[in-house]
């Protein structure tokens, strides 16, 4: 069996950011599984711009960012398998991967979850009717598209307003499809606002809030799609169905961190990420297992996912070179209006930032991180959306003893 | 020039292909006109792929019968044939006195009708059985057990196919006729057919077929099921199919471990006329849901992977009480064609049994001679997923393609999608390869591979972009290049 000091578990934005950031804090041994042929993961389909405005403070197309990664880890050359999927994690970091050159087993010293997320599937909504061709998720539209040069579509109807649905509006239209709508079945958009303005509006794509497709047609391709109002509990308001005649359906409807080989590891996962529970050093339940980017937790721009693994690499570096790291025994927990906060646990003796959505949109209010009821940080927001990730630091000398932080969404009274 | 075949045989689903399969070992030209784009898009592969004990059916039944025979023989068809068969057994999960008469009273069926293994067992044992169960007793069939409807249907058709017989797809017969010399003409979209025997084996269509042949006045009804798949997260929580305590007709909405880890809800029955509709609607997706909940309280939204229905034609008299299978000759009004109507559930169980009680009726008419080079094996695609790592070494080893992962969900290698491409069938759509493979059939449900498949189908066959289908005709997948 090889041995490496790290594993990082695909080959994405997260994954090379962690393995370069590694390689520069002195941790050599370092492998990248990748089981693609080519590295750079989601972001080879996404040529679309306004990746790295954070990051690189430059306006780039989803390849141009990863290039900046992956040529960073050839010039440090850090070795990357690629057509190389890993079919096993064990709780002891035995990592089983294959590839045409054959079955392969590395014992690790410490691993980095960075398998990304993927889309939620009609059948995971369990959208009622037939089961005809062109029903796609938005992702797999836009890798026919982008990575195939194949069309999928001529007149589309789009569900979900999720932002690679918003950027497929777009992709669409400019490829000569008829994009007749999105429907949304919250009452706001659940992309970023930038793509409701310039992949809905620009076009002049209506997109209807409050409205679902309740029924698929057709027995060979789609014929079209019958679409309800719903109300406050999102349940369909008999009465409200329209017909759209349509050859495509396209979904964007959530992502799911992907966390079938954590879940081998023995990692425990959080129920409302659906990424695992991790601390401040993004270190997992299983010593040595470290998660970062959409495998953690979806996040809205691959620049927040490039400044996670950066953070994760110190942790993952500090626990090969030490063998162990701080313990985090102080719990952060998800008060009113928050729908999660990352990382879960904290050590209480170093500054950090806690990433969290909320539930709901909010205008002009005030995130609120308490210990023992007693305020110990806040931000104060003029917009709070649940498609905009929320970032909110935390002064370790405001954190006195273990007792869990709770953070909550404050309105003005 | 026609083609002129000693039988047709109308339907290429488990029992039309079981049929096949049983009459090549005779000498005799066949040929099975399909209507669908491949063997299972029916009634075959939609259900919930339990073989079937035999304990159900009315005691003199063909239903009891050959279902007893056929669950009976299923394990080393199982092995002759290469597809994934397990004898898990299966519970019925009664909780009131009433319940209990009916188990005790089913266990007697069961034992007149030859079926082995059925036992009550109290809340203890059931437990330890099913740990995830609610209830405070069952009856166990011990031979009960779980099969890959795609996989079986499509092993009976290659073995078929292997022993010499034609296999014709897209072929719906439109018109019988009788021919001078006694023989059939069968019309199709791409032409007529000959033959000496015709033998319907029409599944959802034995009604449209029977009256071509002139066998008119039987009255078969449609009953749709709807299905939810989970996910294999909750596989490990259902070791055996669970059933509820039947009623006489129906046995009621059940919660059944596939043989590929899945666990899948259902189904419900409802009469419908519409053969060709399989949309599963909301009320029955909840409805489902709520039912089953009450035998296993693990069904979560969250674990949903697909929901699918089926049709099962029934045969019924005039007041709509469902019959026996029938299988028959009417040698006055159509002399060499074989009729089976109603071949509804345990019809998957049964196929073979079916098929050779069918052959039978025929041997009654006509010597038929052995087919001295009938070769009764058939081997499977080998799958990367279920070996061991030395296997999975090896296969890799003898063929890299076996190391290249396309389907991440399922574990299915390129070497596995190649082979179903190529299939000895010639089926060339993207379902056939999911049916023979698993791809695309995971919790991502082709998120990932789709696009792969679909690029290795152009360029294995040769096919244009627009020219892939997903399953049924019409079901073109892509519209064509993007630029």
């Amino acid at each position: 069996m090889e041995k490496r000091d790290v594993i990082v578990i695909g080959g994405g934005p997260a994954g090379l950011t962690a393995a370069v950031e590694l390689y520069k804090k002195g941790v050599r041994d370092i492998l990248i599984l990748e089981r693609e042929k080519h590295l750079g993961g989601i972001l080879r389909q996404c040529i679309h711009d306004g990746f790295g405005l954070t990051r690189f403070h430059a306006a780039l197309t989803g390849p141009e960012y990863a290039e900046r990664f992956i040529s960073q880890a050839e010039e440090l050359g850090i070795p990357c398998e690629t057509g190389t999927t890993v079919l096993d994690i064990s709780p002891e970091k035995v990592v089983t991967a294959v590839s045409r050159r054959g079955l392969v087993q590395y014992r690790a010293g410490a691993v980095v979850l960075a398998m990304g997320c993927r889309e939620r599937t009609r059948g995971a909504l369990a959208i009622p009717g037939e089961r005809p061709a062109g029903v796609f998720t938005a992702g797999v539209a836009q890798a026919y598209i982008n990575l195939y040069n194949r069309m999928p579509a001529r007149d589309a109807v789009i569900l979900g307003s999720g932002d690679i649905g918003m950027i497929m509006a777009r992709r669409l239209t400019l490829e000569g499809v008829r994009v007749q709508a999105v429907f949304e079945i919250q009452p706001y958009a659940s992309g970023l606002p930038r793509n409701v303005e310039q992949c809905l509006n620009d076009y002049g794509i209506p997109l209807y809030l409050s409205h679902t497709v309740t029924e698929i047609h057709g027995d060979g391709r789609l014929t079209g799609v019958t679409v309800s109002q719903v109300d406050g509990q999102m349940r369909p308001v008999p009465g409200t169905e329209k017909y759209y005649a349509c050859d495509t359906l396209i979904l964007s409807v959530g992502l799911l961190p992907e966390n079938e080989l954590s879940m081998d590891a023995g990692v425990t996962l959080d129920g409302r990420t659906r990424g695992p529970v991790v601390d401040e050093y993004f270190q997992t339940d299983r010593k040595g297992i470290f998660a970062a980017g959409n495998v953690l937790h979806v996040h809205d721009l691959v620049d927040f996912v490039s400044l996670e693994a950066e953070k994760l690499a110190d942790g993952a570096a500090g626990y090969v070179k030490e063998g162990s790291l701080p313990e985090c025994p102080v719990e952060v927990r998800e008060g009113a209006g928050i729908s999660y906060t990352v990382p879960q646990r904290i050590s209480g003796t170093r500054d950090v930032t806690l990433s969290m959505r909320v539930k709901k949109p909010f205008r002009s209010c005030r995130i609120v991180v308490r210990q023992d009821g007693r305020e110990i940080a806040s931000g104060k927001l003029a917009r709070a959306i649940p498609a905009e990730m929320i970032h909110i630091p935390v002064r370790a000398s405001e954190i006195a003893g273990t007792k869990p932080l709770s953070v909550s969404v404050e309105e003005p009274a | 020039m026609k083609d002129l075949y000693d039988v047709l045989i109308v339907g290429g689903g488990v029992v039309g292909s079981a049929v096949a399969r049983e009459l090549s070992r005779y000498q005799l030209k066949i040929g099975v006109l399909e209507k669908n784009l491949d063997v299972c898009y029916e009634t075959s592969g939609r259900n919930s792929a339990v073989v079937h004990g035999g304990f159900a059916y009315d005691t003199g039944s063909l239903k009891a019968r050959l279902c007893v025979e056929g669950n009976r023989m299923m394990g080393d068809l199982a092995e002759e044939l290469d597809f994934p068969f397990l004898r898990c057994g299966k519970v019925l999960v009664g909780n009131t006195p009433e319940d209990m008469e009916t188990l005790k009273r089913t266990i007697s069926q069961g034992e007149a009708n030859g079926a082995s293994g059925l036992r009550l067992i109290g809340k203890e044992e059931l437990h330890r059985l099913v740990p995830a169960v609610v209830g405070e007793f069952a009856m166990l069939s011990e031979k009960s057990g779980i099969l890959d409807p795609f996989q079986y249907t499509i092993a009976l058709a290659e073995n078929a196919r292997a022993n010499g017989v034609d296999y014709y797809f897209d072929h719906e017969v439109t018109a019988i006729r009788r021919l001078k010399n006694g023989g059939y003409c069968l019309s199709t979209p791409h032409g007529e057919y000959e033959s000496r025997w015709v033998v319907n084996a029409a599944g959802l269509g034995c009604k449209t077929i029977s009256d071509m042949l002139g066998i008119t006045g039987y009255r078969v009804i449609g009953s749709k099921g709807d299905y939810i798949i989970l996910d294999k997260r909750v596989g490990h929580l259902l070791p055996m199919p669970v059933y509820p305590v039947p009623s006489n007709t129906y046995m009621g909405i059940h919660v059944t471990n596939t043989i590929d880890g899945n666990v899948i809800v259902g189904p419900n029955a409802e009469e419908v006329s519409d053969f060709r509709y399989y949309g599963v609607p909301q009320k029955n997706i909840d409805y489902l849901r709520n039912s089953a909940s009450a035998l296993w309280p693990h069904i979560e939204r969250g674990n949903y992977i697909r929901n699918y229905s089926g049709i099962l034609p029934k045969w019924v008299d005039e007041n709509g009480v469902i019959q026996d299978f029938k299988i028959e000759i009417q040698d006055d009004i159509a002399p060499h064609a074989v009729n089976l109507v109603g071949i509804e559930s345990p019809g998957l169980t049964a196929a073979v049994p079916i098929a050779r009680y069918a052959i039978g009726l025929m041997k009654e008419r006509e010597e038929l001679k052995e087919n001295p080079d009938f070769n009764p094996r058939r081997k499977g695609i080998v799958r990367f997923a279920g070996l061991s790592r030395e296997e999975q070494e090896r296969l890799i080893r003898e063929n890299p393609d076996y190391g290249e992962i396309v389907c991440r969900c399922e574990k299915v290698t390129r070497a596995e999608i190649l082979q179903a491409i190529h299939n000895p069938l010639g089926v060339d759509t993207m379902a056939g390869i999911k049916y023979r493979t698993r791809a695309m059939m995971g919790r991502c449900q082709g998120g990932y591979c789709q696009m792969r498949v679909e690029q290795m189908l152009e360029e294995e066959l040769g096919r244009r972009p627009e020219e892939v289908l997903y399953a049924r005709k019409g079901s073109n997948l892509l519209m064509g290049t993007a630029r």
